[in-house]
């Protein structure tokens, strides 16, 4: 759908200018650099990626439109490269992320357990976000902290041994 | 920081070593690993530093700060040198009387050291602890004793003497010599042998050539190689640039996983270090040689652990395997000749190269050479990183190292390998560790993730858990696999839903074998050897989910009524208070009664009730 003068125009500059709600001009300022710094080294989509979604918090399909504009790489390429990896989200993200572990040590202590509880009290599924967009919730592949078994993280905060009987306690501290 | 030549290497591990052994020094090793980072080691280490500095200390205690020390479920712990006293879950409050008896009076703090689960003894030494004294460290010789951030710390331990030993006198067929004859084989689980890897990649023209180094460490209950990562970077540099001094490599990556921040970190700071000394980037030590090394993160996708998906995936394009050959090691990254190793390979490298191939392959059993580190977890007293000479049997693993099974439960079974792996149950836990025996009884070595499981473990839900987690990292390619563990997860569910049939099982073979037969990678290949070793092992299970309806450990909650048997209820209240919706209605002396209307299912009262009264 988008034109061939489209492509013409980002093979001269990347300072060309997209529109989103969630992205504001200073945002698109840092991403302009990083689609500058990385677009000559081969295979660096998914690092400009990785960058982008740190300053937005999400990738709307706009920005993934910009980026493959900005690198000369197909739009379906990118989009295809974004939706393959699951540290990319193409949805908003609440303002916090409860990750809670999925891996074999924290299932066979019970994570599923802490899941459901967790689920029910905040009326979501895995993989969504709460309507207030205060929190996200995500099932991650094992953290490697087996040691504290079922662990559950939010934001950089890492919680050790919980229990579906307390769980909730721990998260209500994030407002 | 000017850069070295050869002869200056050994200057600075003098001088390290000098600074090291000044009489009376006294150096505090706090673990700084994820595991006691999340439980709050530096809170501990920075009170710590407080109190020692307070009280003028700080001339003759050195704190440092190193990587995972392996005993994750106690932390935070630390170490104290000399006389290796350790202490564990240690508190900011515990600090100062830390430091008042064990630093100031020689005296060990008695509450704040290891309690043995069996004896209920206190033990002081960390040498002294059977999880520690049953180990045979090498590819973790260095965890918990260097700082991980400080080159020097390395060298002090024989660091970099390997690349010295190939850059002063081996060529490329020595090398590649030596890794044959020390038998070491890849241990990211395939174990295909080493040297033979190397061989054919040195022997491939051309003037660009890789190493790789996997860290997309993926198999759930695996830390080995992230330990290896935070507690002993320079190592798997070392190991790396030996291998492309093998192949005639000048660039290498390290594929490492995003989620790994705090090795990625540590990485990149040893990286910098080896770079400021010459011992990485061009002319290394002024021989002429040059190699330089990029960290790529990954992004979370668990195929990207196979060889030729993580390749592409560092070309920048969607982690997806592509048939072999051609091999790697003739058409690699960006097509060119390249080696993939893991972490825990790389790291027994410098050793072999120092001390020959024949020392390395002077332990362990006739096809499976040296040690092997597992990450021992799940329902087990002593968790953590262990590291063992091929051949020690599993039971040893679990009983001598781990402590056994917590809350006096029944083993039933260990599961090793991961989502391509599979259980090894009691009557066969003297296999010893070992690529063909481990095989034989139908799990695979694996990356090292060992999962102990207790009798309240359901092997039908452990099935439904591995399907359910291969269907959803399946890349889509094949057919076999996108459809075949989607249609294999949809039988299991209906399985622990109580709706199966018996015809149902023996779809799950029929697809088993399908699947192994025709999927692309290894990940498709493999995907069913979880339900086929649960079938193998505990078929009644399967059968008695089927035909009555029940799951004989209550785990599947769908097969459950939540009902309190009368007969079996100690009436203790226990699960009164673990419910956490007051669907329990429970008074002293009297049988606990379960609202169905008020409960959520959480199971939360199973887990707490010791006589299995609830069903």
């Amino acid at each position: 759908m988008l034109p061939e003068r489209h492509m013409e125009k980002q093979k001269m500059t990347c300072s060309m200018k997209s529109h989103h709600e969630d992205i504001t001009d200073e945002m698109w300022g840092k991403i302009n650099k990083i689609i500058d710094d990385n677009k000559k080294i081969p295979g660096a989509i998914i690092t400009v990626l990785r960058e982008c979604q740190n300053i937005v918090k999400y990738l709307p399909v706009e920005l993934i439109n910009h980026i493959a504009d900005g690198m000369n790489i197909p739009q379906s390429e990118v989009f295809g490269v974004a939706s393959f990896y699951s540290l990319f989200s193409l949805k908003p993200k609440g303002r916090h992320t409860i990750k809670v572990c999925t891996g074999t040590a924290c299932y066979v202590k019970g994570i599923r357990e802490v899941i459901n509880r967790i689920e029910g009290e905040y009326r979501l599924k895995e993989g969504g976000t709460t309507a207030d967009r205060r929190f996200s919730l995500e099932g991650v592949r094992c953290l490697g902290a087996c040691g504290l078994a079922p662990v559950m993280v939010i934001g950089d905060d890492t919680h050790g041994g919980v229990a579906a009987e307390s769980v909730i306690k721990s998260i209500e501290d994030y407002k | 920081m000017p850069k070295l030549i050869i002869s200056e290497l050994n200057k600075v591990r003098e001088k390290r070593l000098a600074e090291l052994s000044v009489p009376g020094l006294i150096q505090i090793l706090i673990c700084g690993g994820t595991g006691c980072h999340a439980t709050g080691s530096i809170k501990v280490k920075d009170v710590l530093i407080e109190e020692i500095n307070k009280r003028e200390l700080s001339k003759t205690v050195h704190v440092v700060e190193t990587g995972c020390n392996g005993f994750c479920a106690l932390g935070p712990l630390l170490v104290v040198q000399p006389g290796g006293i350790f202490y564990v879950k240690l508190k900011p409050e515990d600090i100062p009387e830390f430091v008042e008896e064990q630093i100031i009076n020689n005296n060990p703090v008695e509450r704040l050291l290891f309690k043995d689960p069996s004896t209920k003894k206190r033990i002081a030494k960390q040498a002294d602890i059977a999880f520690f004294a049953n180990q045979m460290p090498r590819a973790l010789r260095n965890k918990g004793l260097i700082d991980p951030e400080n080159i020097d710390d390395y060298i002090a331990r024989d660091g970099y003497k390997g690349i010295l030993k190939v850059l002063k006198e081996m060529n490329s067929e020595e090398i590649v010599d030596q890794m044959m004859k020390s038998g070491l084989r890849g241990r990211g689980g395939a174990g295909f042998p080493t040297g033979m890897k190397w061989k054919f990649a040195s022997q491939s023209k051309g003037d660009t050539k890789y190493v790789l180094c996997n860290a997309d460490e993926g198999d759930p209950g695996a830390f080995m190689d992230r330990s290896i990562l935070e507690a002993d970077p320079h190592c798997v540099l070392e190991g790396m640039c030996i291998a492309a001094k093998a192949i005639h490599a000048k660039k290498g990556y390290i594929y490492c996983r995003t989620e790994y921040q705090l090795a990625i970190k540590r990485l990149e700071i040893a990286i910098k270090q080896a770079k400021d000394y010459g011992l990485l980037g061009k002319n290394i030590l002024d021989t002429g040689f040059d190699f330089d090394i990029e960290i790529y993160q990954g992004a979370g996708a668990f195929v990207c652990g196979e060889e030729t998906a993580l390749m592409r995936s560092i070309e920048g394009k969607r982690g997806m395997p592509r048939p072999r050959p051609p091999f790697p090691a003739h058409k690699g990254l960006w097509e060119k000749p390249t080696i993939l190793n893991n972490v825990e390979t790389f790291s027994n490298v410098p050793q072999i190269i120092i001390n020959g191939g024949e020392w390395y392959a002077s332990v362990g059993t006739e096809t499976s050479k040296g040690t092997k580190v597992f990450a021992l977890s799940g329902d087990v007293n002593n968790i953590g990183l262990v590291e063992i000479p091929m051949g020690t049997p599993l039971r040893s693993l679990i009983y001598d190292i781990g402590g056994g099974i917590p809350k006096k439960r029944k083993f039933k079974a260990v599961q090793l390998g991961g989502p391509s792996g599979g259980c090894v149950p009691e009557h066969l836990l003297d296999t010893p560790v070992d690529y063909e025996e481990i095989a034989k009884v139908g799990a695979i070595m694996g990356s090292g993730g060992a999962i102990v499981m207790n009798d309240r473990t359901c092997m039908v839900d452990m099935a439904r858990f591995f399907m359910d987690f291969i269907q959803d990292e399946s890349c889509g390619k094949c057919t076999p696999c996108r459809e075949g563990t989607l249609r294999m997860l949809q039988i299991l569910e209906k399985i622990c839903e109580g709706k199966g049939e018996m015809k149902d099982i023996y779809k799950l073979e029929e697809l088993s074998h399908v699947i192994h037969q025709s999927a692309l990678c290894g990940l498709g290949q493999t995907a069913a050897n979880p339900v086929l070793s649960a079938l193998q092992y505990f078929r009644e299970e399967f059968e008695i989910h089927v035909k009555e309806k029940r799951c004989p450990a209550k785990r599947c909650s769908a097969l459950l009524k939540f009902e309190v048997d009368p007969d079996l209820c100690k009436k203790c209240g226990k699960c009164f208070k673990s419910c956490p919706s007051e669907a329990i209605t429970w008074k002293k002396k009297e049988v606990a009664v379960i609202d169905k209307e008020k409960c959520v299912k959480c199971m939360s009262c199973f887990d707490k009730c010791e006589f299995g009264s609830i069903f």
